[in-house]
């Protein structure tokens, strides 16, 4: 008898792009790991199983009307420890993140001190596994400080545990340091994400810059600001075969200069967060500090071009950029606010979406929210196949609920989305040998 | 069915008494301007000026005057009054100023307008005329000419229209 | 009994944006009032007796400041001049701590300056008492705007149709958004002079339009207005120096002579002699920029009034 979770889930509509699988059917796990699954044209009358089921103590659960998915992979999430904690914890975002559905996330170096070197990345993985709801990943500094001036150790980074590198919420404006950071990661093949954004045409913006940023007198962010870039560390890839991530992607020129560059055979993957195609600008209007974030919203031309290149495979991934901030930091002058929205706990809903307004298909969505954040990391997760440690999402496509940012998990409230109305939630969501009930009392047993 | 206190001819009449009145007391129009408070106030001060220019031949100096800034009840109103303008083209130190109102009630409007008087210039004297006296007053004030006086009760209003305004001449009692 | 007079929509002016026609109207009547008694040996009415108004100014500001005080003192109220340094924010008081402080003290009006853009709106959600901007950030710079069309209603007789020329930094320029709006409201026709870099596109509706030489934009002017060169907004380099500013958009004795026999001259001061006006021009028959100055007191009682009157609709 195994001492791990034994769970048997039947009927559910199970999505796997890693196998192919798409399709009503079981899926086993036996002491955390995932056992046996299988599609099915009928669902089963009776309580039998072709499944050998040597275990007595076997949780039985009914999926039917269900998805079950591997759990999501959020390979861009601020977790805030070490350094801000009154912000968010690796406690309390990971549990944002379980109640999201998804059961791994990258967190970003922008902590206190900043994720530069080894001791900073073991003590974060420590602390992950330790007191962490789900699985937790670093992502190490591109530059020492993220002061974009001289390389930080990414060999020993990596060693620690590192899957990829960025100076998030800062670029590398110096193109040689850029350069050199594509160079040098060739050796472990991890990835280099560009917070794309040239310094100089973004200084003092706080929104898109537009109509509306002269109407409401507040400084803009051209689209140009984060094209160049995009641009620039795309030429700098096809130089030096470096492995390219655009961050939060969130302008139609940035889908294109990524489209024309996948192309050309160039090695970059990019990725767009559910506010970015969800919301344009004019969420900021009254001076809404929930709607600042950066890059910031864009207009709906854009939006329709992040919906294209979602749904011709330009943009490889959806990622939250989950970044949680204290009250105080909101209820202030739109200018000195900060910059982020608490994402974690919205953005599968907000995905769900793109499935209803069939730009995505579901597998789609798996791809862009499970499967292509893995691969593009490394990691070994985002999949269903056996032997894989279980990590699954059981999702109710049909379950309609109201934002509450005050029942967030997550420490930061600072959501544009509080008050909305909308379908899809994870009912139950299966992480480190655990089952956790999102929603209690959903999950049916048999 | 509003009740009809005087009708143009009555009010008149009335009027030119007023005129003769207060060329009276005066002792013709020496040193003597006019006051209305806006707006009633205003056409009735216009008429008592034609009137006395009728019997003694000689202009005498009309005003406009708004009470709004000074009024006691602004933090007590629905909402703050209209400012309209006031137009007193002449200088009203050391004159006597006739201030003339359409309807004295409580005495609160005229206690507002010499106040405002008093910040325009430094009158030897300030009287009063008023074409109705309808009681209830709230504060030691009292007309020097009176066109009539009408006892009422708290519940009804004296309104006086002028054909400037409303078309033709009358004064007419509102139950409410 | 005084008749009822009309009254503003909400309890705070944050900016002309907000204002309908009727508003702005309903203003600029009531300062012809407030204009008279200013012009009256006792410049003082007790109107608002009892009633406190505080300027709250993050930004240094002799002369707006200075306007509104007098404005409330004329009209008898309390005022407190709040200048809140650069030593509180050190100290890590935030603005809604520097409010509810505000409002403890038992103000009845904030009048706030402030360098970000959207205070004004913060602060009126989060205070009982009325709000009046008074500047915000490069957003607006509503009484500016109010005293400006005054002047030119009582310059010209009325705004509509009239053709204005706003000049110089429109893109940092509050008193020019506000201007705009407020302009276009009452039917003016407004254009705009100055180089690419200081006039941003999204103020460019059809009905607006944009000249980079002053020699085409001035021609036929009824109205010119002058902005005030910020020359601590121009650390990068929005035009390569002063002299070439003055000499291509600068306002001469004959760059005026295009614009209509008379035209009014307008500048909301401080002015940059010789950078954007020329002191002939500034001191000339046809500017009005004092005028400005004394009716800026009168259209801020006015506000002051009008807020001070405003009951909630239920």
């Amino acid at each position: 008898m195994k001492k791990g979770l034994n769970l048997l889930i039947r009927n559910g509509h199970i999505i796997d792009p890693s196998q192919g699988m798409d399709g009503k059917g079981d899926l086993l796990i036996e002491d955390g790991r995932i056992r046996e699954l299988e599609i099915r044209d009928s669902e089963f009358k009776t309580q039998d199983s072709r499944f050998k089921i040597q275990n007595s103590r076997l949780e039985i659960i009914d999926a039917s009307g269900l998805y079950v998915l591997p759990g999501l992979v959020d390979m861009h999430v601020h977790l805030r420890e070490p350094g801000y904690e009154y912000k968010e914890t690796i406690k309390t975002g990971t549990m944002a993140a379980v109640r999201g559905g998804f059961t791994t996330v990258c967190c970003m170096p922008n902590t206190k001190p900043v994720n530069d070197n080894e001791t900073v990345t073991e003590f974060i993985l420590r602390k992950a596994y330790a007191e962490g709801a789900c699985y937790v990943y670093t992502i190490g500094a591109i530059t020492k400080g993220q002061k974009g001036e001289e390389l930080a150790e990414m060999g020993m980074m990596r060693d620690a545990g590192c899957v990829a590198f960025s100076d998030d919420g800062f670029p590398v404006m110096n193109s040689l340091l850029m350069r050199r950071a594509l160079e040098y990661s060739r050796v472990f093949g991890v990835p280099v994400i560009s917070h794309a954004e040239d310094a100089g045409l973004s200084a003092g913006g706080v929104m898109n810059e537009g109509a509306l940023s002269v109407r409401l007198g507040l400084r803009g962010i051209p689209a140009a600001a984060e094209v160049v870039m995009i641009k620039r560390d795309i030429e700098l890839a096809a130089l030096t075969g470096g492995r390219l991530h655009i961050a939060h992607v969130s302008t139609a020129g940035g889908v294109r200069a990524v489209r024309e560059a996948k192309k050309a055979g160039i090695a970059v993957t990019a990725e767009t967060c559910p506010h970015y195609f969800t919301l344009t600008e004019e969420v900021v209007y009254g001076y809404n500090t929930n709607a600042k974030v950066n890059p910031p919203l864009r207009t709906e031309r854009d939006v329709e071009a992040l919906k294209e290149g979602l749904a011709d495979g330009t943009i490889d991934v959806i990622a939250t950029d989950h970044a949680p901030h204290h009250m105080d930091e909101k209820l202030c002058e739109f200018d000195k606010a900060a910059s982020g929205i608490s994402g974690l706990e919205t953005a599968l809903p907000l995905c769900l979406r793109l499935v209803e307004e069939g730009v995505l298909s579901m597998r789609d969505l798996v791809e862009k929210t499970a499967l292509n954040p893995a691969m593009i990391t490394g990691i070994e997760r985002g999949s269903l196949r056996k032997g894989a440690a279980a990590d699954v999402v059981l999702l109710d496509p049909d379950r309609e609920f109201t934002v509450d940012p005050e029942g967030f998990a997550s420490m930061g409230r600072n959501t544009p989305f509080g008050g909305w109305r909308l379908r899809g939630r994870p009912v139950a969501v299966i992480c480190k040998g655990r089952m956790h009930e999102i929603d209690s009392g959903a999950v049916k047993q048999l | 069915m509003p009740k009809d206190l005087l009708d143009s001819k009555d009010m008149d009449r009335t009027i030119t008494r007023m005129a003769h009145e207060v060329l009276e007391k005066n002792r013709g129009v020496e040193g003597l301007c006019l006051v209305g408070i806006q707006r009633g106030g205003v056409h009735l001060a216009k008429r008592l000026a034609e009137k006395i220019k009728s019997i003694e031949g000689r202009d005498v100096p009309v005003g406009a005057l708004d009470i709004a800034l000074y009024r006691d009840d602004l933090n007590i109103r629905k909402e703050y009054p209209a400012v309209r303008k006031t137009d007193i083209p002449f200088e009203i130190t050391g004159q006597v100023v006739v201030l003339v109102d359409d309807v004295l009630f409580t005495g609160r409007s005229i206690r507002a307008a010499m106040d405002a008087l008093m910040d325009i210039g430094r009158p030897a004297r300030i009287e009063l005329a008023v074409l109705i006296d309808r009681g209830h007053r709230e504060l030691p004030v009292r007309a020097d000419f009176v066109g009539k006086n009408i006892p009422t009760s708290v519940g009804e209003t004296v309104e006086v229209e002028f054909s400037e305004e409303a078309g033709r001449d009358r004064v007419v009692l509102v139950r409410q | 009994m005084g008749e009822a007079g009309q009254q503003l929509k909400n309890k705070d002016i944050v900016g002309i944006k907000d204002l309908s026609l009727e508003e702005i109207e309903l203003i600029l009547d009531t300062a012809v009032g407030f204009r008279d008694v200013l012009r009256r040996d006792i410049k003082k009415v007790p109107t608002l007796r009892g009633k406190t108004v505080v300027n709250l100014f993050f930004e240094p500001s002799t002369r707006t400041r200075t306007s509104f005080e007098l404005a409330a003192k004329r009209l008898s109220t309390d005022v407190i001049n709040f200048s809140v340094s650069a030593s509180s924010v050190v100290k890590g008081e935030s603005l809604i701590d520097t409010a509810m402080t505000i409002q403890a003290l038992g103000a009845d009006v904030v009048i706030i300056r402030h360098s970000s853009s959207g205070v004004p709106h913060l602060l009126a959600r989060h205070l009982k008492a009325s709000v009046i901007n008074a500047g915000d950030g490069i957003n607006e710079h509503p009484t500016q705007a109010l005293l400006d069309a005054f002047t030119i209603m009582e310059k010209n007789g009325a705004v509509r149709g009239l053709r204005i020329a706003i000049v110089g930094d429109i893109l940092h320029s509050r008193v020019a958004k506000s201007n705009i709006y407020c302009l276009r409201t009452l039917g003016a026709e407004v254009r705009l002079i100055g180089p690419p870099t200081l006039i941003p596109e999204g103020l460019v509706d059809p009905d607006i339009e944009v000249f980079h030489s002053m020699e085409d934009g001035l021609r036929d002017a009824d109205v010119v207005m002058m902005l005030r060169i910020q020359m601590e907004r121009q650390d990068t380099g929005f035009f390569p120096t002063t002299d070439e500013y003055f000499r291509l958009w600068g306002l001469t004795r004959e760059r005026l002579a295009l614009a209509k026999p008379g035209a009014t001259v307008m500048h909301p001061g401080p002015m940059n002699r010789g950078i954007e006006i020329a002191s002939d021009v500034a001191d000339s028959a046809q500017s009005v920029i004092l005028e400005q100055v004394t009716n800026g007191i009168a259209v801020r009682m006015a506000v002051l009034y009008l807020l001070s009157g405003w009951r909630s609709g239920d």
